[in-house]
């Protein structure tokens, strides 16, 4: 069970969270300006990465807040935890604002 | 029967009392502390099982939990028996009842056995081999034989009466092993501030210090030693000593699995101790300190009782004062078989023989060998051994063949060198590195906040051993933020056995090692690890599993690098690249109970129950689950069965009035400035223009366009909205509710918190509603002026406060009673006595699902499944088509949803009346169509209607709409049944009764 950082309530285990998916795929401001093809890139198209990567978890049972995390898909290792709404410090490809 | 083999009253033998149990139905005497395995040697029993696949007589390897023969049943009563036991860990206590398994008749005479004159025809893969065909007989002929002949223990025939318990634990160290590195590392790392868990598998702390009688430390002897250090560890407020306590598993980020067996060791555990704790440790940083395993040689006939690890007859001397045999032959490839050796002899045992595997045998303990007069053959091996149920003969010769010795022996030790336990090391991820001195894997780079330390890293020399713990051990704490206070110094005196070691086969004649044992739990040969590498498996993963050899419950320990040793000879590969296979968890098998812990029976999964639900109790309700939740599912009268009271509601509900248990449905309070801006973003209405006091019935997409929920809302206020969700969905559409407001518009002022459990609802429906709610109401006019359908009124009832919604999901003049979930059942109570004089009537959820289902209404997860669209279901209504933007508007205009040959939700007519399709059921256009028939569409919901007197039924169908009156094909496994497609609202399309 892995030990998740919350930034808002500190460490706890990984049976309180819930994941959410990579993180950093803002939903387009204006959805009917894009193409089908644009649209369903957002939908459905993430990484798959193999090392760094960047993703969201709710600590649902918990204080219910959403944050990121960089977890090292390789070791299960989690560099840092961080707010919504900041950058993740080491870019990877696909990392988008 | 006497203790024979009772050699010497150890440390406070004197004190140790006679303990008294039965193995096989005899009964035997032992003393307080011992084994089931000591005791039993120490009463001359050597056979104890028979193997797995040839039933052969198999006696104790080891004095560990690395055992692979010595599987036993334990337990008097069938609600206390365990199975596959391992004899050299069970604790004796007075009135243990004890058998051997996979036996038949008898231990001493089994027909099993007669599997082993088969042997010629049992190779390796011969059951992939042969049982492939005929594909029935399998299943009828051989699984069966097989099953009675190959089990290992047998299952208890009751249910267990024992209690598991789980906990959850902090430390800044855990050191796992407490033998000489892991007491070091526990005496340094808990000389400072930081918590620490010791933690044994074995019932007295101590490791291998306890089986030494030649080493000192500190001036003490070795056991000596280890028992003042628990004392002083014992002390320390900062220190918790666990033994009994297995850690079976490492998991991610440090966190540690221990089984603690608490009670098994006791003839009369207290009533409040459970059997088990399983105890989940988070742990700052951890030390392993799990020691090495002997390993056996593999020669002819290496498995008879009688055979077994040099260490191990040496921990039976010293540690329990039994020895294993009278007349020793040892075979070895390393040193400390004849430190084992000397301890026998010195116990009175004779050694007939070294017999050395090494081409020269020198240095300390040889030579001490020899000067006590034990005659040393180097280059040689045992290549074969006599006696049926235990070992009476070796048949020894030079290494390369020749001429044999017979020497008479009761016993034979052997050792090949150590194995370090890496098992955790592994599981953590750790990557291992072989090392071609110790014939072994070592552990290499750590992945977690790890260290190994003494035997399991490959050290065994005593000196370096708790040098090494002392140092992880102050690693470990100041790692974990607590510098030890100081650094302690150890004088050791002890000298080393060295390092020596071989794996593989020690026979020159490949004909010879098909008795020559690999696995012997599993009954694997060098013959058959052979055979598997001639056929072509390479990989030891491929070799594993063909042979299936470290694949039965000790998971290789004591065979895993001998099956690699064999495949890297015959193939001439390096063992690296051969592989190794992946240790997982457990370490040792655990008990299903443990990890159970408490959730068993009505703490299997939690129940959530209305405050309605004893009030249908009462009265008889059936219940089905929905989620987690009881719902009250009909309420049969005397007589009646499910079709006879559903119909009964119905009728009372269209007639006069029924009422209906609601709280289950979700609820979420909105409340902000921009609450109704969040609603018109989320839902596929348009919430802007809905007035205070209104009620809407809103749908909710995901962004992929799909129906994801649906519910009633009230605006309570122009900032409030009182959101209701399905039954199931609650948890989910919240979840993405706070995901939305969270992270994509974090700049809306709005506040969400779930009210499912603050609300009882209360559903009264049909004509005579409102007559039977006005005399309790205050402060609300029920009039049809006042309060037109979908209202929503604030007021109280029965004097309790009270969000009163006119709404109906039968079709009728219906109330949804909304007050505070602890007045729930006193409301409910009081609303029933109101409408007695109308034949108030319960109804429960098949009911409500019938009068819905007339109506046409959709129950989001039965007539949707995750790829219907709002205009599929008929929804297109809800649909708010002026809004720029909401969750999932995107993807209504992607080619794939906006075309007309999709599934859209119609009626459907049976031209048989009182033939009732069934859900799922599948849809044709033509049934007479060759297989496969292309299906258009499948049955959504289907009932009988009391109201209509015919079956109804909703269904999904492929441009559903342009069918209306067409006749489509149900093909059923009884014939085909036909059905007319129609509208979706079988019953009032106008809504003339709602609107009353
Ligand atoms: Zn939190």
């Amino acid at each position: 069970m892995l030990l998740i950082n919350c930034p808002y309530c500190g460490p706890r285990p990984e049976a309180e969270f819930a994941n959410g998916g990579q993180a950093h795929i803002a939903r387009p401001a204006d959805p009917m300006s894009l193409t089908d093809d644009e649209w369903a890139a957002y939908l459905y198209m993430r990484d798959n990465t193999k090392g760094l990567h960047h993703e969201r978890w709710r600590h649902a049972n918990g204080c219910g807040r959403f944050f990121n995390a960089s977890r090292d898909t390789t070791t299960d290792v989690i560099k840092r935890t961080y707010r919504m709404g900041e950058r993740p410090e080491a870019e990877h490809q696909g990392a988008k604002p | 029967m006497t203790d024979t083999y009772r050699v010497r009253r150890g440390d406070g033998a004197e004190s140790r009392n006679a303990v008294h149990f039965t193995f096989e139905g005899k009964s035997y005497q032992g003393l307080a502390g011992d084994t089931l395995a000591s005791a039993l040697i120490a009463n001359g029993v050597h056979l104890v099982g028979r193997s797995f696949k040839y039933h052969r007589p198999r006696g104790f390897v080891s004095a560990g939990s690395e055992e692979p023969n010595a599987l036993v049943g334990v337990g008097a009563t069938q609600s206390r028996y365990t199975p596959n036991l391992l004899a050299t860990q069970v604790e004796i206590y007075e009135g243990l009842v004890a058998e051997s398994q996979n036996r038949w008749p008898s231990l001493e005479t089994d027909a099993g056995f007669l599997n082993e004159y088969f042997s010629a025809f049992l190779p390796a893969g011969f059951y992939y081999k042969t049982f492939m065909w005929p594909r029935m007989a399998w299943k009828k002929l051989y699984e069966p034989v097989i099953r009675r002949m190959a089990g290992l223990g047998r299952a208890p025939a009751e249910p267990d009466a024992d209690r598991y318990t789980q906990v959850f634990a902090h430390c800044d160290v855990l050191i796992v092993g407490a033998g000489p590195a892991g007491l070091a590392a526990a005496l340094e790392a808990s000389n400072s501030d930081a918590t620490v868990i010791l933690c044994d598998e074995q019932a007295e702390m101590g490791g291998s210090l306890l089986s030494d009688r030649s080493a000192s430390i500190d001036g003490m002897q070795a056991a000596d030693w280890a028992r003042a250090a628990l004392d002083e560890l014992r002390k320390r407020p900062n220190v918790k000593l666990m033994s009994r306590t297995t850690a079976f598993g490492w998991y991610p980020h440090n966190f540690v699995g221990l089984n603690e067996r608490v009670t098994d060791h006791l003839a009369n555990p207290a009533a409040n101790q459970p059997r088990e704790r399983l105890w989940q440790v988070r742990a700052k940083e951890v030390v392993l300190a799990a020691g090495a395993i002997e390993r056996p040689l593999v020669f002819t006939d290496n498995d008879r009782p009688g055979i077994m690890l040099a260490d191990a007859a040496r921990t039976y001397v010293n540690r329990y004062g039994v020895v294993p045999g009278k007349q020793v032959v040892v075979f070895t490839a390393c040193d400390s078989a004849y430190r084992a050796a000397l301890d026998l002899k010195a116990a009175g045992a004779k050694i007939q023989v070294i017999v050395d595997l090494r081409k020269s045998a020198s240095g300390h303990w040889v030579d001490k060998a020899r000067a006590e007069g034990i005659k040393v053959r180097s280059d040689s091996i045992v290549r074969g051994t006599s006696g049926r149920l235990r070992v009476k003969s070796a048949q020894i010769s030079n290494a390369q063949g020749g001429d044999a010795e017979t020497v008479a022996c009761d016993l034979i030790l052997m050792s090949a060198g150590f194995t370090p336990s890496v098992h955790l090391f592994s599981q953590s991820r750790g990557k291992l590195s072989y090392s071609e001195e110790l014939r072994a894997y070592v552990p290499g780079e750590s992945v977690e906040r790890e260290r190994s330390v003494g035997a399991c890293k490959g050290l065994f020399a005593l000196d370096s051993v708790i040098e090494s713990g002392a140092k992880g051990g102050r690693d470990a704490a100041a790692k974990a933020g607590f510098p030890p206070r100081g650094e302690r110094s150890y004088t050791v005196s002890a000298r080393s056995v060295g390092a020596d070691a071989f794996i593989g086969s020690v026979m020159a004649d490949h004909q010879a090692e098909k008795r020559a044992w690999v696995d012997f739990q599993n009954d694997v040969t060098a013959k058959d690890v052979r055979l598997a590498t001639r056929e072509g498996f390479r990989s030891i993963e491929h070799v594993k599993r063909y042979t299936t050899t470290g694949m039965a419950t000790d998971q290789g320990k004591l065979s895993n690098m001998n099956a690699l040793g064999v495949v890297s000879k015959q193939i001439d590969v390096a063992v690296p690249k051969v592989g190794l296979t992946t240790f997982r968890p457990p370490y040792t098998p655990t008990t299903f109970g443990s990890f159970a812990g408490q959730s068993r029976g009505d703490l299997f999964d939690p129940v959530r129950k209305t405050s309605i639900h004893p009030w249908a109790e009462a009265q008889g309700a059936q219940f089905e689950d929905v989620g987690v939740w009881k719902r009250a599912w009909y309420f049969p009268q005397v007589g009646e069965d499910m079709h006879a009271a559903v119909a009964r509601e119905c009728k009372a509900t269209r007639e006069s009035v029924g009422i209906f248990d609601a709280s289950t449905l979700g609820k979420i309070e909105i409340v902000g400035k921009d609450a109704a801006e969040f609603m018109n973003r989320m839902y596929t209405n348009a919430w802007t223009k809905l007035e205070p006091g209104r009620l809407r019935y809103g749908v909710m997409l995901r962004e992929d366009g799909f129906i994801m929920d649906d519910g009633v809302v009230g605006r309570m206020a122009t900032d409030r909205f009182h959101v209701t969700t399905t039954t199931g969905g609650a948890a989910r559409v919240l979840s993405m509710m706070e995901d939305y407001l969270q992270t994509e518009w974090p700049d809306l002022e709005v506040w969400l918190t779930s009210t499912t459990e603050q609300w009882s609802v209360i559903a009264l429906q049909g004509p005579n509603a409102r007559r039977v709610l006005e005399p309790l109401v205050e402060g609300i006019d029920l009039s049809a002026d006042a309060m037109p359908h979908m209202s929503v009124r604030q007021g109280r009832i029965c004097g309790v406060p009270t969000r009163l919604f006119r709404v109906s999901f039968t079709g009728e003049l219906g109330f949804e009673v909304n007050v505070p979930a602890g007045y729930g059942r006193a409301v409910w109570e009081a609303i029933f006595a109101a409408g007695k004089s109308y034949g108030i009537t319960p109804y429960g959820t098949e009911t409500m699902h019938v009068l819905r289902a007339e109506k046409g209404y959709i129950i989001v997860g039965q007539e949707t499944d995750g790829t219907v669209t709002p205009d599929d279901a008929g929804l297109g209504w809800a649909v708010g088509k002026a809004k720029r933007d909401f969750v999932g508007k995107r993807s209504l205009s992607r080619p794939a949803l906006v075309r007309e040959d999709r599934k859209q939700l119609v009626g459907l007519l049976t031209t048989d009346p009182k033939a009732v399709l069934e859900e799922g059921a599948q849809i044709v256009l033509d049934p007479t169509h060759p297989i496969p028939v292309p299906m258009i569409g499948h049955v959504t919901s289907a009932y009988w209607s009391a109201t209509l007197n015919r079956s109804i039924a909703l269904a999904l169908v492929r441009g559903g709409r342009s069918r209306m009156g067409e006749e489509l094909s149900i093909p059923m496994p009884d014939g085909v049944i036909k059905a007319k497609v129609v509208d979706s609202i079988l019953f009032d399309p106008k809504g003339e009764r709602l609107n009353a």
